[in-house]
């Protein structure tokens, strides 16, 4: 069906025709039909923020806690750019979204009107694709085509450029079923040739690894399912990366726990020794390769990706197969069960003799004290404490983060949203209000540190507005903990700048904005005030004082392999070599 | 700890290209890409080059199919075989693309380029230029008693050269198109 409307009503029903309850915004002059639009309908419930930053990690946020798109409007000029590194962090992340920037009207178009930034020029590099929407018959073709886009194959964050002018004028309305397809269609099942070739790997490998990422959860559900079944049926170890968490539960016995720099010593010296890797959906991030030419150098690697551009990129694939990890893993399960089931059961066993007697090294061990709270007893309770309930994950970026990734398990996809390729604190608040919009009842919580929470605190205000329960965990060392470690490592413990300084009164900041404020810093009242927390029918800043100078262990320093990892209470020197400094 | 001797800019690695850039000989490749000939296409595409670091030798773009609305770029870049590979898997993500043919690599192919040259002098030098050009089969297509405008056809090498022999006589300004590029044959790379 088609009909006659104007731009800004084609916007609010092109988002409807594509299922979007929620928008995250902040109106404009350039928006401002688009608001009216919103003001006269019930069907899509708009979260106004209180920083476009803000809007693009919720909608995030709500994109990974739902599998499906977060949908960002925002106005022109300032607006647009506020909204950059929330949408770079979602290319990082491969996070579908669909931003709506307003844009001065065409005729005004490159005359450095008022509020006129060149929102396609600048986003061009930090989005999947782009569109200027220059007359309003087009403009219900384009968003589709955007949603199109943002949820196939790789998915990533897009931007609709919206001339004031266009949303004014009146032009023929297209549902998305009738909307022009571009050619773009992303190779989703994967060539039978090099599954085979997979599955042979499988049935003779001696000392094999799964080693998964963000690509298990983007694809949906029942790719994680997949993998478990795999995983469960081979009898193979599996780790993963940051991104990854949630896809294989963390109770399961075959979980080596995460990899990387900070990743567990089991899983990376798995990697290390590992003779057949099966990559799925992860990217060889310089988080996980370390020093790339020492990296896992006796195995024949397989890489089931559905981006062609990430395999062979870093790390040179002997098996690479292109296409969604769900439709892949079906049919390597396929293969393997009509061949036989076939695996090297005896060298397996050995294999997994190998990795317990790295497990039992107990690299997450750390000495508790009772005067302070450590940052990783402080996880460990919350983790305690929460783990049987409806819970979902976010964090800022720093040590406390790393941590929350190494002391909290995840049963389930979805349910972990961090800021990984990009590392942009101040993500974690905001994502934690786009998670709870779209889980109302569900415990969300922020692990944070004092300096990234700060940086989007300002959203206090829209938690408050929207009665939404989030609970802010931070882990306040009074320190950029991260920095601080690094400058310790590598630049002879001057701590340059790393030190949070007047820091505000949290708990009086709390009051301030209508959430409940809670300090601890006694472990003995460690346990209460986390109950208290979760009790609270509302949001709550938890204020957790922490050993200040504590370090995230273990790491691989940056440009060493991974067999050369820090364990346990680390020696400043000489951790990082001269030509790992120059890296980041 | 005693300081780290670091110049800054003393290395080329970051920690997200640790290949050593003389492991592998560099390669000189011709692509052609065809692509929906829509606004920003091509700053899309020299985008990509620049944010990653990837070179381009040469470049030209045009419209080849105006109802279809598609434009063929061709490209001439350098780099190692795995950068070749990540030039061609980055270019064929991008949304517009159709397709990315490598042309140095499926098969024989034949390149040319347009070049004009303006060669200004008297006597002798501009018998010569003329004679040259003959050789050459430049064609004139300007003159004045003290100039000429050449226009030449050919492989960039046979540019190169009449421009090296040009120089000596004269030669003032020269204007390139950069290379257009056809696989041999009766298939096409593109389609
Ligand atoms: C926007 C942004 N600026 C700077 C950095 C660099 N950085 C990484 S971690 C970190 C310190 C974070 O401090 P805090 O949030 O208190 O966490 P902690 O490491 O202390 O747990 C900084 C400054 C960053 N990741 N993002
Ligand atoms: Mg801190």
């Amino acid at each position: 069906m088609t009909r006659k409307m104007t731009g800004a009503k084609m916007v609010v029903q092109a988002l409807l025709d594509q299922g979007v309850d929620t928008v995250f915004g902040y109106p404009g002059g350039a928006v401002l039909p688009i608001y009216d639009e919103i003001f006269q309908q019930e069907g899509i419930r708009h979260i106004l923020v209180r920083h476009e930053q803000g809007a693009t990690h919720a909608a995030e946020g709500y994109a990974r806690s739902t599998g499906k798109p977060g949908v960002v409007l925002v106005t022109s000029g300032p607006g647009a750019t506020n909204a950059v590194t929330g949408i770079t962090d979602a290319l990082m992340d491969s996070i579908p979204m669909v931003v709506l920037t307003g844009q001065v009207p065409t005729f005004a178009i490159g005359s450095d009107a008022f509020q006129e930034a060149d929102t396609v020029g600048i986003t061009r590099p930090c989005t999947k694709h782009n569109w200027l929407v220059k007359d309003t018959e087009s403009l219900s073709q384009t968003i589709h085509e955007a949603f199109h886009v943002a949820t196939s194959g790789r998915p990533g964050p897009v931007v609709v450029d919206l001339p004031k002018d266009v949303q004014f004028a009146t032009g023929t309305y297209h549902g998305p079923r009738e909307a022009r397809r571009s050619h773009y269609a992303p190779q989703i099942k994967g060539d039978m040739e090099a599954i085979t070739a997979l599955v042979e790997a499988i049935e003779t490998a001696e000392k094999p690894i799964f080693y998964t990422g963000g690509g298990v959860i983007n694809s949906g559900p029942a790719a994680s399912q997949l993998l478990r079944e795999l995983v469960e049926a081979t009898g193979f170890p599996i780790t993963s990366t940051l991104m990854g968490l949630g896809a294989y539960p963390a109770s399961g016995d075959k979980w080596l726990g995460m990899l990387g720099m900070h990743g567990l010593y089991e899983a990376n010296l798995a990697m290390h020794g590992c003779d057949l890797m099966i990559n799925v959906g992860a990217r060889f991030d310089d988080r996980i390769t370390g020093r790339v030419s020492d990296f896992s150098p006796k195995s024949k690697r397989a890489h089931i990706d559905i981006d062609p551009s990430s395999i062979n990129k870093v790390i040179r694939t002997d098996i690479p197969i292109i296409g969604d990890v769900g439709h892949v893993l079906e049919d390597v399960l396929r293969v393997w069960k009509s061949r036989g089931r076939r695996v090297n059961g005896e060298a397996l066993a050995k294999w997994w003799n190998r990795i317990e007697a790295w497990r039992d090294v107990d690299c997450l061990a750390f000495k508790p004290s009772e005067k302070t709270i450590k940052p990783q007893h402080a996880l460990a309770r919350l983790e305690a404490l929460t783990k049987d309930h409806d819970r979902y994950i976010c964090t800022e970026v720093g040590q406390h983060q790393m941590w929350a990734a190494q002391y909290l398990g995840f049963e389930a996809p979805n349910r972990w949203m961090t800021s990984g390729g990009l590392g942009t604190m101040g993500y974690g608040f905001p994502a934690s209000i786009g998670v709870q919009v779209a889980h109302p009842d569900a415990l969300v919580i922020n692990v944070a540190g004092e300096a990234s929470w700060l940086m989007n605190m300002q959203e206090m205000g829209t938690a408050a507005q929207y009665r939404l329960p989030v609970k802010q965990f931070i882990l306040n060392n009074e320190r950029l903990g991260m920095v601080r470690q690094w400058q310790q490592l590598l630049h002879g413990e001057r701590y340059s700048h790393s030190w949070s300084e007047a820091l505000p009164d949290f708990v009086k900041l709390a009051e301030a904005f209508g959430f409940k404020g809670i300090q601890v810093k006694d472990p003995s009242d460690l346990d209460d005030a986390i109950r208290e927390m979760i009790e609270h029918d509302g949001p709550v800043l938890m204020d957790c004082l922490v050993e200040k100078h504590e370090n995230c262990l273990p790491m691989i320093p940056s440009g060493e392999p991974h067999n050369k990892m820090l364990l346990g209470e680390m020696t400043a020197k000489d951790a990082i070599g001269s030509k790992g400094a120059v890296l980041v | 700890m005693p300081p780290l001797k670091i110049k800054k800019g003393s290395s080329k690695h970051s920690a997200y290209d640790l290949r050593d850039p003389n492991a592998e000989v560099l390669e000189a490749h011709t692509l052609a890409v065809v692509v929906d000939n829509e606004a920003g296409v091509l700053a899309r595409v020299i985008g990509l080059f620049s944010g990653r670091g990837y070179n381009i030798e040469s470049l030209t773009v045009a419209e080849i199919d105006h109802e279809g609305r598609r434009s063929r770029i061709t490209i001439v870049t350098t780099g190692t075989p795995q950068v070749i590979e990540q030039i061609k898997a980055q270019l064929g993500r991008l949304v517009p693309v159709y397709s990315v043919a490598d042309l140095t690599v499926e098969g024989p192919s034949v390149q040319r380029e347009l070049a004009l040259f303006k060669v200004a002098g008297q006597g002798d030098k501009r018998v010569e230029a003329l004679r040259l050009a003959d050789i050459f089969r430049a064609s004139v297509v300007d003159s004045t008693l003290e100039s000429f405008v050449f226009e030449l056809t050919g492989t960039p090498e046979k540019i190169g050269a009449f421009a090296d022999l040009m120089r000596p006589l004269g030669l003032i300004e020269v204007a390139r198109t950069g290379i257009a590029a056809l696989a041999r044959g009766a298939q096409s790379e593109t389609a």
